[in-house]
C-alpha cells in the first residue's frame, strides 16, 4: 500500500527546501507551489471536462462531435478558451456594474475552495479539516449567491428568472446533498475526509452500508446533479426558454468563468460521491481474494480516485443527455415531497442499523 | 497549516478571476455601440427595467429551506457521535425527527410546498 504514498513526495520537497531556507520562506514557497498546482488543475479540469462533455453528448446523439482542431478535436476547448479571452466583455446599459463584475469572483471562489478539500490520492490532500464535509457543504453553497447576483445585476428578464429558479433549486437540493452525506457519516463516525476514507479500508460504504447507503447514494447523485444546475435540472439556463439563464448577458472571459465553475462543480460533486460512498482512493477489494486484492493494490491511488470520479461524471452526463428537462413545480415537488422525507427516514434506518451493528 | 491554507485558497481564487479579467480587458477589442448595450431578450426591444419585485413562491421555498438547513446543522454533530453514544443518541434523533417531520407536514398541509 505504501509504494504510492504521496506523503513521501511532499515530505521530500519539504526537507529539500528546508535545507537552506528559513521556515517562513519554506512555507511561502510551498504555498505558492500549492496555489499554482491548484490553478493549473482548475483550468485543466475545465478544459478536459468540456471536451469530454461535447464528445459524450455527440456519441449519445450518434454524431462525431469536435473533430477539426487537433487529433479527434482534442485541442478544441483550448482554442475555445483563447477565443473567449479575445472576445469583448459586454455590459448592458442599466446593469449594476459592480455586482455584475463581482459575480464571477464569488462563483469561482466557492468552486476553488471546494476543490481544495478534495482528497486526490494517498497523502495528496490540501485542506484536510476535521469538519471536512461541513466545510464543503458550506463553501459550495456560496456559489448560489454568485448566481443570484449575476442574474439580478444583468438587467435582463431572462437572467432574473434563471437566477430565481437557480436560487430555489440549489437551495432546496442542498438539503438532500447534506442529509445523504450524513447517512454515511453516521456509519463512519467522522466528518474528516481522510478518516472517512480510512474507515473504508475493509470495503466501500456503498457495499457495506446495506440498503440505506444505496438509497443515500441515489439521492446524492440526483441532488448533486441538481446542485450543479445540470442534466434534467438545468432550468436556470434552459436554453429553449431563457437563452442562457443567469449568464445571458455575460460574454468573453466572464462567461467562461461561469462555464468553468459549472464543470468543476461537477467534478467536486463526483469527487465527494467517490470519497464518501466509493472509498475515495481506496482500491477495490473483494472479501478474502488475496491475489485479486494484491493486484488491485498495485494500481496507484491517484488512478482509483480519478477513475471513480470519471465514472460518476459520466453518469451525470448520461443523465443530462437521457432525461428531458423538469418543470419548476416538478423539480420542487421531487425534492420536498419525495427526496427529503425519504432522506430523513433513511437516516433513521441507517442509525438503527448502526445501533444494532448490522452493517459489515 | 490548514487554517492558513484557507486564506491561500481565497487569494488564489480571486487571483484567477482578477488576472483573467485584467488580461482579457487588455487584449479584447472595445467598441461602443448603443445596440450592443441593450439587454438580449431574443431580439425584441426591452420594456422597462428588470429590477422588479418578483414572484413570492421562490422566497417561500427559501424560507422553508432556512428552517431545514438549521436543523441539518444540528444533525451534523449527532451523526459524528451516533456510533459511540448508541441508544441515547438514537432515541434523541427519533424525537428530533418527529418534530422536524411535523414541521414538514405542517408546511405540506398549508400548501407551502405546492407551486401554483
Amino acid at each position: 500500500m505504501n509504494i504510492y504514498d504521496f506523503k513521501s513526495l511532499t515530505d521530500s520537497i519539504h526537507t529539500s527546501l528546508s535545507v537552506n531556507l528559513s521556515p517562513s520562506a519554506v512555507t511561502i514557497i510551498e504555498f505558492i507551489i500549492i496555489a499554482f498546482a491548484f490553478m493549473m488543475l482548475f483550468t485543466l479540469l475545465g478544459l478536459i471536462l468540456v471536451y469530454a462533455e461535447r464528445k459524450i453528448a455527440a456519441f449519445f446523439q450518434l454524431r462525431l462531435g469536435p473533430m477539426r482542431v487537433g487529433k479527434w478535436g482534442i485541442a478544441q476547448t483550448a482554442a475555445d478558451a483563447i477565443k473567449l479571452i479575445l472576445k469583448e466583455p459586454l455590459v448592458t446599459k442599466n446593469a449594476d456594474k459592480f455586482l455584475f463584475n463581482l459575480a464571477p469572483f464569488i462563483i469561482i471562489l466557492s468552486t476553488f475552495m471546494a476543490l481544495g478539500a478534495m482528497p486526490f490520492a494517498k497523502g495528496l490532500h490540501a485542506l484536510d479539516f476535521d469538519i471536512g464535509i461541513l466545510y464543503l457543504t458550506a463553501v459550495s453553497s456560496l456559489g448560489v449567491i454568485g448566481i443570484l447576483i449575476a442574474g439580478w445585476s444583468s438587467d435582463n428578464k431572462y437572467s432574473l428568472i434563471g437566477a430565481m429558479r437557480s436560487g430555489a433549486q440549489v437551495v432546496s437540493y442542498e438539503l438532500s446533498v447534506g442529509l445523504s452525506l450524513l447517512t454515511v457519516v453516521v456509519l463512519a463516525g467522522s466528518l474528516q475526509f481522510s478518516e472517512i476514507i480510512a474507515s473504508q479500508e475493509a470495503g466501500w460504504w456503498i457495499f457495506r452500508g446495506h440498503i440505506p447507503a444505496l438509497i443515500a447514494f441515489t439521492i446524492f447523485m440526483i441532488a448533486g446533479t441538481a446542485e450543479t444546475n445540470r442534466g434534467p435540472f438545468d432550468l436556470p439556463e434552459a436554453e429553449s426558454e431563457l437563452t442562457a439563464g443567469f449568464h445571458t448577458e455575460y460574454s468573453g472571459l466572464k462567461f467562461a468563468f461561469f462555464f468553468l465553475a459549472e464543470f468543476v462543480n461537477m467534478f467536486i460533486i463526483a469527487g465527494i460521491g467517490a470519497t464518501v460512498f466509493l472509498g475515495g482512493w481506496m482500491p477495490f477489494h473483494i472479501g478474502n481474494w488475496e491475489g485479486f486484492n494484491r493486484i488491485m493494490d498495485f494500481i496507484p491511488s491517484l488512478f482509483w480516485f480519478f477513475g471513480k470520479v470519471a465514472f460518476l461524471i459520466f453518469l451525470m452526463m448520461w443523465f443530462k443527455w437521457t432525461f428531458p428537462r423538469l418543470r419548476i413545480d416538478q423539480l420542487l415537488r421531487l425534492e420536498w415531497k419525495y427526496l427529503l422525507p425519504i432522506n430523513l427516514v433513511n437516516i433513521l434506518f441507517m442509525a438503527f442499523i448502526v445501533l444494532m451493528g448490522w452493517h459489515f | 497549516m490548514d487554517k492558513t491554507a484557507l486564506i491561500l485558497f481565497v487569494i488564489s481564487a480571486i487571483a484567477i478571476v482578477g488576472i483573467g479579467m485584467i488580461f482579457s480587458w487588455i487584449v479584447a477589442p472595445k467598441s461602443k455601440n448603443a445596440v450592443k448595450e441593450e439587454p438580449y431578450e431574443c431580439g425584441i426591444p426591452t420594456k422597462g427595467t428588470s429590477f422588479i419585485q418578483f414572484r413570492v413562491g421562490y422566497y417561500l421555498f427559501v424560507i422553508i429551506f432556512l428552517i431545514f438547513d438549521v436543523e441539518t446543522v444540528f444533525i451534523f454533530p449527532w451523526a459524528v457521535v451516533m456510533k459511540s453514544m448508541g441508544m441515547t443518541a438514537f432515541i434523541e434523533i427519533v424525537i428530533f425527527f418527529v418534530i422536524l417531520g411535523l414541521g414538514l407536514l405542517y408546511a405540506w398541509k398549508k400548501n407551502a410546498l405546492k407551486w401554483d
